[in-house]
């Protein structure tokens, strides 16, 4: 690692075997490199012009100059699925990261146990997101599912969480909620490397539980925080698997409403895509969606600068 | 595509080891861990009902799925065989193993390639590039699987399982990423005495990098076989012939046929369900080590 000492911009003319080792180098990074134009640059850039044009893939692309953006800018669907999308974002983060960070700290403290613990919040994670909505919607049905089963033995009325528009996402973020494993696991990690002494200094200090989980444990692990919190928000506004198999089979009996009330964006754009073949304005949702969640990581990382300890140098 | 080692900005040589179970803290009061494991057992069953319910429920006749407990009474294993008989399942299963094979084994040997390639050769431009491999990883699927599809449409692709697994042959950013970190704990002087001996560079990778970083292979191996076996949207948009489908995929054929599609036979729905996790829960029990070490390495800052 510290054999670079030549300075490679000075050796204008390459030895043989300098120019043989550059040969290699570029052999080594070309399969990423292709890969990156064909599969990432290429489509970005196509997926730019396309939304520019209308394509229906059996017909060559029509030139409409900004004519998507305007059709979508009165899209009600478009508005409707975003907000439902930022909605369930906005639940399933903050719980997912809370809920995860709390069953965390109880594995720490338990010892022996804990592989057996950490499996049973792990198994979820490994369940096809096809069978976990398959699954959801059975245990969410109002009448005889599970959940309201056990919420009845509570003295609690559960909702009709499957028809019922105004819980529909709250049923889905529970849903959600299921899957939380992988978190748990990063913050767990995270935990088992705070330095003990840390703890040891503080409870000399006479620090109580809560200001030591407040000014050690919380800082300690805001880098596994930050992590999560970008990584889950990223993901939760592409949610689509679950959602499409809960809601938007061939079902013939759908109810509108539910459907409307899951509608969430990348399920609208991969109907307008490959149900409705619309290529040209699917590219343009994709686009916005682009943005959008640029725009959220941006302001997430510019926030998150201010509470994210980083132990050394940084 | 919501797996969470799509995109991540992870920084550290991440140890291997599994992490070592920490004794209860000293002085820790015996009824708080009481407590504490009281909480947790209350977790545990509450993320375990689902399963226990699902297994249940497909092993009971069609009027009962939805009845009060848990057990399995009355017994109706024959969902199984009807779920079996009524769709390809041996052939779906066969297809997602096949599918997950490749798309495994072809990310994890092209990534090691490329991860060596950023590891070991020093040259100009070598962070900007290495920064752009990184920012790949924030890039959403969904940006890219219209010309992508385009693409494997115009090379006359679609409906066959190629474009499933091909794309990895390119590498993956969040793997190479992964597997570069684990090259660049090699100690160089390892490299160099091969150089010396007159090893070729791809000696080099193949017989000194590759064996030695194995953990982090089978790592990218686990996961990737995992992402490709549970995912449904590739399949849906590239295939069109049954005998061709994954399991997810198969899947919903078996929801739309006897779920709310058809004759609410969710039993039959149920037991696909169990086909179709059991061999997850399965490759879990055989790599938990590499699953929970690759998802800790994750998130792990320095």
């Amino acid at each position: 690692m510290t054999s670079a000492t030549t300075p490679v911009r000075a050796q204008r003319r390459l030895s043989p075997l300098a120019r043989r080792e550059a040969r290699w180098a570029v052999l080594f990074l070309a399969p990423w490199v292709i890969g990156f134009l064909i599969f990432n640059a290429g489509p970005m850039v196509a997926s730019l012009w396309l939304s520019l044009t209308e394509y229906d893939v059996s017909n060559p692309p029509r030139w409409v100059g900004l004519e998507n953006y305007r059709e979508l800018a009165q899209d009600r669907v478009v508005f409707k699925s975003l907000g439902n999308t930022v909605y369930y974002t906005a639940l399933h983060v903050p719980l997912a990261m809370a809920i995860s960070l709390a069953l965390a700290l109880l594995l720490k403290r338990v010892g022996r146990l804990q592989g057996f613990f950490r499996t049973v919040f792990y198994l979820p994670v490994m369940t096809p997101a096809v069978a976990v909505g398959i699954l959801f919607f059975l245990l969410l049905n109002a009448q005889e599912g599970m959940i309201n089963r056990g919420l009845g033995l509570v003295g609690v009325n559960g909702p009709n969480w499957t028809t019922d528009p105004s819980w529909v996402m709250p049923g889905i973020v529970l849903m959600s909620l299921w899957s939380l494993g992988s978190t748990v696991i990063i913050y767990l990690a995270a935990l088992q490397n705070v330095p003990r002494e840390l703890y040891e200094a503080a409870t000399v200090d006479g620090a109580s539980a809560w200001r030591q989980f407040r000014h050690v444990t919380l800082p300690m692990i805001s880098g596994a925080l930050f992590f999560t919190l970008i990584v889950n928000t990223i993901a939760s506004l592409q949610m689509f698997t679950e959602v499409y198999i809960m809601y938007f089979s061939n079902r013939a009996t759908q109810g509108a409403f539910s459907s409307e009330a899951a509608q969430f964006y990348v399920i609208y754009l991969f109907q307008q895509a490959f149900q409705f073949l619309h290529m040209g304005y699917a590219s343009a949702l994709a686009w916005l969606l682009f943005i959008v969640i640029m725009i959220i990581t941006y302001v997430q990382v510019k926030l998150s600068n201010r509470f994210v300890y980083y132990e050394g140098d940084r | 595509m919501s797996t969470l080692v799509d995109g991540t900005t992870a920084v550290a040589v991440p140890p291997l080891e599994p992490a070592p179970a920490k004794p209860p803290r000293d002085g820790e009061p015996g009824w708080r861990r009481g407590l504490f494991l009281l909480a947790l057992v209350a977790a545990a069953v509450i993320f375990t009902i689902p399963f226990i319910w699902l297994i249940s429920a497909s092993l009971r006749p069609r009027e009962y799925v939805f009845a009060p407990g848990f057990l399995p009474v009355p017994f109706a294993p024959e969902n199984y065989n009807e779920a079996w008989a009524a769709v390809p399942m041996v052939t779906w299963l066969f297809n997602s193993l096949l599918v997950g094979t490749a798309a495994a084994v072809a990310v994890t040997l092209s990534s090691a390639w490329v991860a060596f390639g950023f590891a070991y050769f020093r040259f100009p431009g070598r962070g900007f590039l290495f920064g752009l491999v990184l920012a790949t990883m924030m890039l959403p699927f969904a940006v890219t699987m219209i010309p992508t599809y385009l693409i494997w449409n115009e090379a006359g692709l679609t409906d066959t399982q190629v474009p499933l697994w091909a794309g990895n042959l390119f590498g993956s950013a969040f793997y190479i990423f992964l597997l570069r970190q684990f090259m660049l704990s090699l100690p160089r002087e390892l490299f160099e005495a091969a150089r010396v001996d007159g090893a070729s560079y791809p000696a080099l990778f193949w017989r000194i990098a590759f064996p030695l970083i194995r953990p982090a292979l089978l790592v990218v191996l686990v996961f990737e076989f995992k992402a490709s076996w549970t995912d449904l949207i590739k399949p849906l948009i590239y295939l069109r012939n049954e005998q061709l489908f994954t399991l997810p995929r198969g899947l919903k054929v078996v929801l739309d046929r006897f779920g709310y599609g058809g004759e609410q036979q969710w039993e039959v729905v149920l037991a696909g369900s169990v086909i179709a996790t059991v061999p997850m829960i399965i490759l879990f029990f055989l790599a938990q080590r590499h699953f929970i070490e690759g998802i800790a390495t994750t998130g792990r800052r320095g």
